[in-house]
């Protein structure tokens, strides 16, 4: 089943600009999905149309398998979501903020709701702070509150809009922690990111967003394996290099001119050398094509941290 | 979906009450909105300015006693009665206010409701927990309803007990000459207090539909405080006379009907009936302008 499905979803603006274009979303139950585009791809517009708050031009979607905007009620509170930033009232304190959500919630039992905002702040780290008011609230404590407000009730899924933006680093651990096991409480989690290293680290799978298209999506191990290490062999003999190359079990084995590469796979290097000396291949060079999951999101999206226009 | 469910709500018993069936129906949203009102400093603050007019006026006639009829018209006429009945105060606040200063709290309110939350950007979190746009709208009319009652009530209350305290109480004098109870002029006060507030819920709706067009709350709050102003400077001209039945403002001072005996409802039903029909109108108009707006803030 999937957690978010949409088909063909659009958006238009007034302004004649078209923010989101025609994007298939699939994001599978159980997964945490990395939501990755540069700054101004269409991640926010498409999540503002994931919840309702603004009309796609066209297209349409599914939450949690339930068709959007007609079983809204029903669905909406099953879902936690942070969209362009923390925004709460600045005269009211952390937790006041808070009990007015939750009083807005009609899916939530009154009884509970102080223990409820208590274990929200509790786990972002804010409870020491729960009194203070929301305009002394420093850029990481307000991001924080944000992600508390989601955890006000078990969710099914959460929709979370770069979430990490203006945590310290301290703060940027402790939140993909949170995530990690949030996710592994059973809540599917869409990311939105413009981070790379963020998706690398707690995503299961990916969509990349590029002038609001999605031009690719899939799991991330999938992607990796795309990009994944290869050996590369320079020999005198590259069709003894290429056979050994095969016998070891290396995929996609390659030859141009001299040159041989290969998928590393789990074979160790040191193991591969020690193999082409033993069958008497003349190794001229050897090395490791690392992994570059960057050079490809660079080449998917262009020129990495352009803000698309 | 139910599997779903149950595999992650956390162990425990708050747990199992964490999430519960919507109510048919829960004052819970609509309570914190009066929180939200009255829980704010700002709003305190214009209370408190409403309630100096009373006190200020008290003081006014205590130091320097009107002479003779205390100049022309109601309000001469009510602020001579002061000095016989401190509930008068309470009259003669409400008629100095009702032009100016209670119009000016409801549009602050008003004024903020959608556009406030649109410009802090908490009416995208308010909206996808869900709220739906309709029960948003209901429940800000409803608290800022309850608001324009408590402004009135607390300037007539203020008034009330100040005068009663300062001038001792008496039978009322009515606009008519005839002279009723205590009592009965009490309960008149009541319903001015009444009138006056369905007055400021007809206001206030404008309020709640320029509130919806913009993000800018200061902006709806100044427009529709001008459309009071500019409704009151057109009552005011003769040659306009045709459209004056038709003006959010007209009807408004047609409070002092109700201290006339026996109470003349010529002009208090269609003040009733104005304040309705722009409730129902710019009512309408906000629903249909929120529902089908992009939140973009
Ligand atoms: N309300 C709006 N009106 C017009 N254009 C908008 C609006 N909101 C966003 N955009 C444009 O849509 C594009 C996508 O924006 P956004 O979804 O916020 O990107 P991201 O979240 O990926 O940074 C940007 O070019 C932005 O300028
Ligand atoms: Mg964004």
């Amino acid at each position: 089943m999937t957690a978010i499905a949409t088909f063909g979803l659009t958006k238009r603006f007034g302004t004649g600009q078209v923010a989101v274009n025609a994007v298939d979303l699939a994001v599978p139950t159980g997964s945490v999905y990395g939501f990755l585009g540069p700054n101004g791809s269409g991640k926010t517009t498409t999540i503002r149309m994931l919840l309702g708050l603004i009309r796609p031009t066209q297209g349409g979607h599914e939450l949690l398998g339930e068709p959007m905007p007609v079983r809204a009620a029903q669905v909406l509170p099953r879902i936690g979501a942070l969209v362009e930033g923390p925004a709460f009232h600045p005269y009211l304190s952390g937790r006041d903020n808070l009990r007015r959500l939750d009083a807005a919630d009609r899916t939530t039992d009154p009884r509970t709701e102080q223990s409820r905002v208590d274990a929200a702040l509790d786990r972002v780290g804010l409870l020491a702070a729960a009194t203070k008011r929301y305009r002394i609230f420093s850029l990481g404590m307000r991001q924080r509150l944000a992600i508390a407000a989601t955890l006000l009730r078990p969710r099914d899924l959460l929709i979370l809009d770069e979430p990490t933006n203006g945590l310290d680093p301290q703060g940027t651990r402790e939140v993909r922690q949170l995530l990690v096991s949030l996710a592994a409480e059973g809540s599917t989690v869409l990311l939105s990111t413009h981070l790379l290293s963020e998706v690398e680290q707690i995503c299961s799978h990916v969509g990349v967003m590029h002038l609001g298209r999605l031009v690719a999506q899939d799991e991330l191990a999938a992607l990796r394996a795309q990009t994944a290490p290869r050996a590369r062999v320079r020999s005198a003999d590259p069709a003894a290099a290429a056979g050994t190359l095969g016998e070891l079990g290396l995929a996609e084995v390659q030859r141009s001119g001299e040159t041989v590469t290969a998928l590393l796979g789990d074979a160790a290097p040191e193991k591969v050398v020690a193999a082409l000396v033993h069958a008497g291949v003349p190794v001229q060079g050897f090395e490791v094509a690392a992994a570059d999951l960057e050079e490809m999101f660079v080449g998917l999206t262009g020129e990495g941290f352009d803000v698309s226009g | 979906m139910s599997a779903v469910e149950t595999a992650i709500a956390p162990a425990g018993p708050a747990a199992a009450t964490a999430v519960v069936k919507p109510p048919a129906f829960s004052t819970r949203f609509f309570r914190s909105e009066l929180w939200l009102i009255f829980g704010r400093r700002r709003n305190w603050i214009g209370l408190a300015v409403l309630a100096v007019v009373p006190i200020v006026l008290t003081v006014a006639v205590k130091v320097s006693p009107p002479g003779g009829d205390g100049g022309g018209g109601e309000a001469g006429s009510f602020v001579s009665q002061i000095t016989n009945n401190g509930l008068f105060v309470a009259l003669v606040a409400l008629l100095f206010e009702m032009p100016l200063f209670l119009p000016i709290a409801i549009a602050a309110i008003s004024g903020d409701a959608i556009a406030g939350e649109a410009n802090l950007g908490t009416l995208r979190y308010v909206l996808s927990v869900p709220v739906d746009r309709t029960r948003l709208l209901l429940v800000k009319l409803a608290a800022q309803a309850v608001f324009a009652l408590a402004a009135t009530l607390l300037v007539a209350g203020v008034g009330a007990l100040l005068g009663l305290a300062v001038f001792g109480s008496g039978p009322v004098v009515t606009l008519a000459g005839t002279t009723i109870g205590f009592g009965a002029g009490l309960w008149r006060l009541l319903l001015v207090c009444a009138y006056l507030t369905v007055c400021l819920i007809g206001f206030g709706a404008i309020g709640l539909f320029a509130s919806s067009l913009t993000e800018q709350p200061i902006g709806a709050t100044i427009a529709v405080m001008l459309l009071c102003f500019a409704s009151e400077i057109m009552d005011a001209i003769d040659q306009l006379s045709a459209i004056h039945r038709y003006l959010p403002t007209h009807y408004w001072l047609s409070f002092v009907e109700l201290m006339r005996d026996p109470v003349d409802f010529g002009r208090l039903v269609p003040g009733l009936l104005s304040a309705l029909a722009y409730l129902a109108i710019f009512g309408s108009a906000a629903w249909a302008r929120l529902s089908s707006r992009d939140v973009t803030s």
